[in-house]
């Protein structure tokens, strides 16, 4: 049997105890919310949160590709990027899935015969650390560029009349890009 | 340095969780990105607003007035006399929960005291500690507080994190206006002096030049005439507008930012060109020159000084009605309070279009009718000739503003208009549309620059609505009816759904506006190119 095999079958009990490390983040009753109400529209955060970590939990058990991340990840930590906690833990989500997967395997016993293919997935997570960092720092620099282009547009006429706006052209896609 | 000794499984028990003191023991802490800067003392003094000083929300001290605690509690004491909704709001909660998670930025931020019922419960805790028999002798067990610092800067915190939208009040079954509150806690504050810059420096602006901006009658002319030149371009149509001229039949006012920002000023270049095509007979004023008023934010007085200027120079200049441009909190303020306030306008007549007949009864004592009820009305009698297909590179769907719609009703006239100008619309979810549209995230003076995380934040469910759409139906456009949604959507949507771009519903107009002897259009009102019209073949 395959890691991948054993663990997909524990997919649904692992993603739920994985979302809830991120749940406990959050105060109790914001927990509570997050947790129980189930339209996407009401409960934007904890939908986006646990959809995103279920992409990627799929992702890890079918080998998908790195850039396959990107998305569900940016997804996830857009939101954390602006909201009350440290960049670390904004992150520290992912690290935990290593030590729930282990506890599973610990469970079943098989611990010994799965090492190599663990570490991989291991080397994988990490990776996805690395990913989620950029974005986190991508996402506080866009706060930045957002206040400032928000004072470009808010005075647009003006500068035009004080004749200070000049066409600039757009750096063009960088190539091999 | 101490020795890093955790192993391996001791870290994998790190417990995230934060620390679990009662919300009533939680101090705030002041996070750059997530609060305005203080109101400049020059702002305060020029309307007279009291203990304008320098401070920041940052500083330990805040240099208050030595009663301020005094100054606070009879200033409760009068607003709970003076307004029964106050005194009935502080009374009834019976702390259902039912608004709790409905506001943007209790969902946005996950932050408890964000939920509206705690938000509540800042200033009613106060209110049972010093105004009630209970609160009075029971203290904590009654949910009684004594007024501090330390609660005071709470209050400052998070009544800046309430746009005033009333979402949670159309959930609550008593019907209780957290919005109305949260005026309150602000008008409470600004007695110590305690208000924002960026409300206080269009408050003062708007006071002496008649607009937030603080432009003079010749910038405002010459802003306008900027547009000319663009609709020129674009058209090949010249326009000349009047400017305060007397015995016009209308009055046009409208915020003075769609004078200046973008993508605002594309709006404002769809009533020059409509009101062209149709002839009539209007005119610009230089005095009122604001729509929008940000006094009432700050308090009711302050507010209802700022609108007299609107009825004032309807009545100098003689006109017979007055029409009034897309925005959102200006319209809450004239449909509910300025008649009010500074009427009655019996010099005016009840608007009646001139182009369809139509009287306007819904603003009979009001006088003043808002533009997306107007060109509904032209397009519901067939007056206007419109290409549609100008408007297919746009897949557009609708916000509504939070004033507009649960301030006013204005729901359908705006899609009517829409779906009447493009060929590609589509509606967001039901739950954050209408009635309970989830607001833009940075109203009610919110829209400051350097509050931009929290605006994120209570941005984030309006956003999340409009990528649903935007990854479902290729939704490209976020049109809407309020000059301060076009500014801070425009933020919003950069951050969470990029490709989405924000108008105003009157600039879509005005590209597929048909006016009598215009060039071949091929350019949009951002005289950007027009893309090739999928199947036509006269283009
Ligand atoms: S819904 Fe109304 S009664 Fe219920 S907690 Fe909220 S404000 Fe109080
Ligand atoms: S009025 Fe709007 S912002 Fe204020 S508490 Fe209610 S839902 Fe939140």
């Amino acid at each position: 049997m395959k890691l991948s095999n054993l663990l997909s079958e524990k997919r649904p009990a692992i993603l739920e105890r994985w979302f809830d490390v991120v749940l406990e983040t959050y105060p109790a009753d914001t927990k509570n919310f997050l947790q129980k109400q189930n339209n996407q529209f009401a409960n934007p955060v904890g939908h986006t949160i646990h959809q995103g970590m279920e992409s990627i939990l799929n992702g890890l058990l079918s080998g998908s590709d790195l850039q396959e991340f990107s998305t569900p990840l940016d997804n996830i930590i857009r939101i954390r990027a602006v909201q009350d906690i440290a960049a670390s833990q904004a992150v520290a989500f992912i690290l935990s899935l290593k030590k729930l997967i282990r506890e599973e395997l610990e469970k079943s016993q098989r611990m010994d015969s799965f090492i190599k293919e663990l570490s991989l997935l291991e080397d994988k997570i990490d990776t996805l650390v690395l990913m989620s960092f950029d974005i986190y720092m991508q996402c506080r620099e866009k706060i930045y560029d957002l206040k400032a282009n928000e004072t470009k547009r808010l005075t647009y006429r003006l500068l035009q009349r004080a004749n200070l706006v000049c066409e600039v052209e757009e750096p063009g896609p960088q190539q091999n890009d | 340095m101490a020795k890093f000794s955790a192993k391996p499984k001791d870290l994998a028990k790190i417990r995230y969780t934060p620390p679990k003191t009662e919300w009533t023991e939680t101090p705030v802490e002041f996070r750059e990105h997530m609060f305005c800067h203080s109101a400049k003392p020059k702002d305060l003094e020029t309307v007279g607003f009291p203990y304008g000083r320098a401070w920041s929300a940052k500083d330990d001290d805040w240099k208050l007035p030595d009663n301020w605690e005094q100054i606070i509690l009879q200033g409760m004491k009068d607003l709970l006399g003076k307004y029964r909704s106050f005194q009935l709001f502080m009374d009834i909660c019976v702390r259902c929960g039912a608004c709790a998670d409905k506001c943007h930025f209790f969902i946005g931020s996950g932050d408890p005291k964000n939920m509206p019922v705690l938000r509540a419960e800042l200033l009613r805790s106060v209110y049972r500690g010093n105004f009630t028999l209970a609160g009075k002798i029971l203290r904590k067990l009654a949910g009684a507080r004594d007024l501090t610092v330390g609660v005071l800067k709470e209050w400052w915190y998070y009544f800046y994190q309430c746009t005033e939208c009333r979402r949670c009040s159309v959930f609550c079954p008593y019907g209780i206006d957290t919005a109305e509150i949260t005026m309150m806690g602000r008008e409470l504050m600004n007695m110590i002096g305690l208000q924002l810059g960026w409300i206080g420096g269009p408050v003062a602006a708007c006071y002496m030049k008649g607009n937030h901006l603080g432009l003079e009658p010749h910038t405002i002319k010459s802003s306008i005439e900027f547009f000319l030149d663009d609709i020129e371009t674009l058209t090949g149509i010249k326009i000349e507008p009047s400017f305060n001229r007397k015995g016009a039949e209308i009055l046009f006012v409208t915020p003075s930012g769609d004078l200046f920002a973008n993508p605002g000023t594309y709006t404002a270049m769809g009533y020059l060109m409509l009101f062209h095509e149709l002839g009539l007979d209007y005119t610009w004023s230089t005095y009122a020159s604001e729509g929008g008023n940000f006094g009432f934010f700050t308090s009711n007085e302050m507010a209802k000084r700022l609108n007299s200027k609107i009825y004032a120079e309807a009545k100098r200049l003689g006109v017979k009605w007055i029409l009034g441009g897309e925005c959102g909190h200006m319209w809450r303020v004239l449909s509910q309070y300025m008649d009010t306030w500074n009427g009655p306008a019996d010099f005016m007549e009840v608007p009646k279009s001139p182009i369809t007949g139509t009287v306007f009864d819904n603003a009979k004592s009001m006088k003043m009718v808002h533009i997306a009820e107007f060109t509904a009305d032209l397009i519901k009698h067939n007056k206007l000739k419109l290409d549609k297909s100008r408007n297919d590179h746009l897949n557009v769907t609708f916000h509504d503003s939070c004033n507009t719609s649960r301030g006013m009703g204005l729901l359908e006239e705006p899609r009517y208009i829409i779906n009447n100008v493009c060929n590609h619309f589509h509606e967001m979810p039901e739950n954050t549309i209408r009635e309970k549209t989830f607001c833009c995230g940075s109203g009610t003076g919110l829209n400051a620059s350097e509050n931009m995380e929290l605006r994120m934040r209570g941005g984030f469910p309006r956003a999340n609505a409009v990528k649903y759409v935007h990854e479902r139906y290729g939704v490209n456009l976020l049109a809407n009816v309020c000059a301060i949604d076009r500014a801070t959507l425009s933020a919003s949507m950069d951050y969470w759904v990029p490709g989405v771009g924000v108008a105003g519903v009157h600039e879509l107009v005005g590209n597929a506006l048909i006016m009598k002897g215009e060039k071949e259009r091929t350019q949009d009102m951002r005289l950007e190119p027009l893309p090739e019209k999928e199947g036509s073949e006269n283009v």
